[in-house]
């Protein structure tokens, strides 16, 4: 295995006298294709609002390739080569799907070095390899929710990260669609992107996972490949209801 | 750029001969007002319009202008160039610190601070006898200048000066990579920020900007008047025709607040002249009313709506 890109340590979170997040401590290496699951407020998403800098993190460390993160503002983050989709799409509304992408291009890849029309082709470049160059100069609000859901992926490939945090992209898709996202994502990692995938559609994690960890109650229970993950009789309970 | 920079250099040349054609001095009077208008708009719609972030004490800002130049010209008599560019300094600062503590909350805080500020502020000037205090000070202007003559129409030019500037900045942020950032800010800051943007930079200089644009059209308001006073340096009106031209107008683009001050500012001046000046605000009042539920996206927003039925 290759090694650490991203070391969470002890990491915990308070939201007033509730604990989110207790000592969590998970390695995931460069390449990887890693799953976080854990059922409805077990600190899934708190665990990856700390890592992308949404949240700051009360306790532990989160080192990304050998620095730390905590402190740091999420668009340094995402400048270090961070990149997240949200569970609800964010998309910039007002803007077109293209103008989405040039956003980050602009503010992570570019720092406003380049013009704007070549900003575009590399934007649109990036359309094409997710599926949705044809919807490049629609509005963002006009977008079906698959089509949503695939430009939170692609704005997030906009800022060129090593590590994508996919948090929950199937939600609310069909059969086919999650296929289709699944393919988007195994496509980029195929690329040389580690991915975190958070998901509550079980079989598409275990499709996609190499290695998961199950979170509940702010704590990892378990530990390993999908077919230890599955075995686990605390996973089982805690997360499959047995 | 080209073009925007020879459409703006012929603007002015023809504002600057206007002085040949118009000998009334009423004209230059009550057009400075409506430019003074425009450059409030347009600053107001820098960090409004652009970044989302309401601000309610354009009046502060206005004011701090004025009184830094009113100070400035009390005290060492400095020449018009220089009130503007200190007044501009002062109130942009003036964004810059209320920015800094307040732009890091998301939401109304900056709205609500800033109308806070600007009741400090005027209770501040109302106590400051240097400036005058709450009785004002008479300012005396020259009576002719060398190429204009007469003051106002020199002033007139000034404030179109300051307008073209304050226009030729909104434009450039909202058509760089600094306006998407804003732009971005507006539809999902979150999400914004884990796209790269620096946010509370951003946020900063907007706010440092449109602060000190309303500063620079509220210097010369005290040699417009030849007095100043806290109540009509600090008023509402400022605030509420700031907001609501660029409403009116239309947001998205930096010409929309130029179209709702012309509209706006004029209407006010008829209205002043033909009726009372007090009934401004009830105009204000309504036309904003009528925009914010007939067509929110303002007078751009219907022209692009009517642009789309005719060509299907």
């Amino acid at each position: 295995m290759e090694k650490s890109l991203l070391e969470i340590k002890s990491v915990s979170k308070q939201f007033g006298g509730f604990a989110a997040l207790s000592g969590v401590s998970i390695d995931v290496a460069g390449g990887e294709r890693f799953g976080l699951i854990g059922p409805n407020g077990s600190g899934k998403t708190t665990l990856i609002n700390c890592i992308s800098g949404v949240l700051d993190n009360d306790g532990g460390s989160i080192v990304f390739d050998g620095e730390e993160l905590s402190g740091l503002p999420a668009y340094q983050r995402t400048r270090r080569g961070i990149a997240r989709s949200f569970q609800i799409p964010r998309p910039f509304a007002s803007m077109s799907v293209l103008e989405n992408l040039v956003v980050p291009l602009e503010y992570v890849v570019h720092r406003g070095s380049l013009h704007l029309a070549d900003t575009e082709a590399e934007a649109m470049e990036i359309l094409r390899g997710i599926g949705l160059a044809d919807k490049a100069r629609t509005q963002s609000n006009q977008l079906s929710q698959v089509e949503l859901r695939k430009l939170e992926l692609a704005r997030a490939m906009a800022a060129r990260p090593r590590l994508l945090i996919s948090d929950e992209a199937m939600a609310g898709l069909s059969a086919n669609e999650v296929s289709e996202v699944l393919e988007i994502l195994f496509k980029l990692n195929a690329s040389g992107i580690t991915i975190i995938m958070i998901e509550h559609i079980m079989q598409a994690v275990m499709k996609f996972s190499q290695r998961i960890v199950c979170l509940d109650a702010g704590r990892i229970i378990c530990e390993g490949a999908p077919g230890t993950i599955v075995a686990n009789t605390d996973v089982q309970k805690a997360y499959l209801g047995a | 750029m080209l073009r925007f920079t020879v459409g703006a250099l012929a603007v002015l040349g023809l504002i600057a001969a206007l002085p040949l054609a118009v000998h009334n001095e009423y004209w230059f009077f009550a057009g400075y007002v409506v430019l003074q208008y425009i450059v409030l708009a347009t600053a107001w719609n820098i960090l409004g319009g652009y970044a989302g972030y309401v601000n309610f004490g354009t009046g502060a800002f206005f004011a701090v202008g004025a009184y830094t130049a009113v100070a400035l010209y009390k005290a060492f008599a400095l020449p018009l160039g220089l009130q503007i560019l200190a007044g501009a300094a002062a109130s942009g600062l003036l964004g810059f610190g209320v920015g800094m503590l307040t732009l890091r909350l998301r939401g109304i805080f900056f709205s609500i601070a800033t109308i806070a500020v600007a009741i400090v502020l005027e209770t501040v000037v109302l106590n400051w006898q240097y400036v005058g205090g709450a009785k004002g000070l008479p300012i005396l202007r020259p009576a002719e200048t060398p190429f204009f003559g007469n003051y106002t129409v020199w002033l007139f030019f000034v404030m179109a000066l300051i307008a073209l500037v304050a226009v030729g900045s909104a434009r450039y942020v909202e058509t760089s990579w600094i306006g998407r950032g804003l732009r971005a800010i507006r539809d999902n800051e979150g999400a914004a920020e884990c796209s790269g943007v620096p946010t509370l930079k951003l946020k900063l200089g907007a706010a440092t900007l449109s602060g000190a644009l309303m500063g620079a059209a509220g210097a010369p308001y005290a040699q417009y008047l030849s007095f100043i006073e806290p109540t009509s340096s600090f008023s509402l009106n400022h605030a509420v025709n700031a907001l609501a031209m660029p409403i009116i107008g239309g947001m998205g683009h930096w010409i929309g607040p130029v179209i709702g001050a012309v509209l706006l500012g004029t209407l006010q001046q008829v209205v002043t002249v033909t009726v009372s000046s007090e009934v401004n605000v009830l105009v204000v009042g309504v036309m904003l009313v009528v925009f914010v539920v007939a067509a929110p996206e303002g007078i751009l927003g219907l022209v692009k709506r009517w642009k789309k039925a005719s060509s299907k």
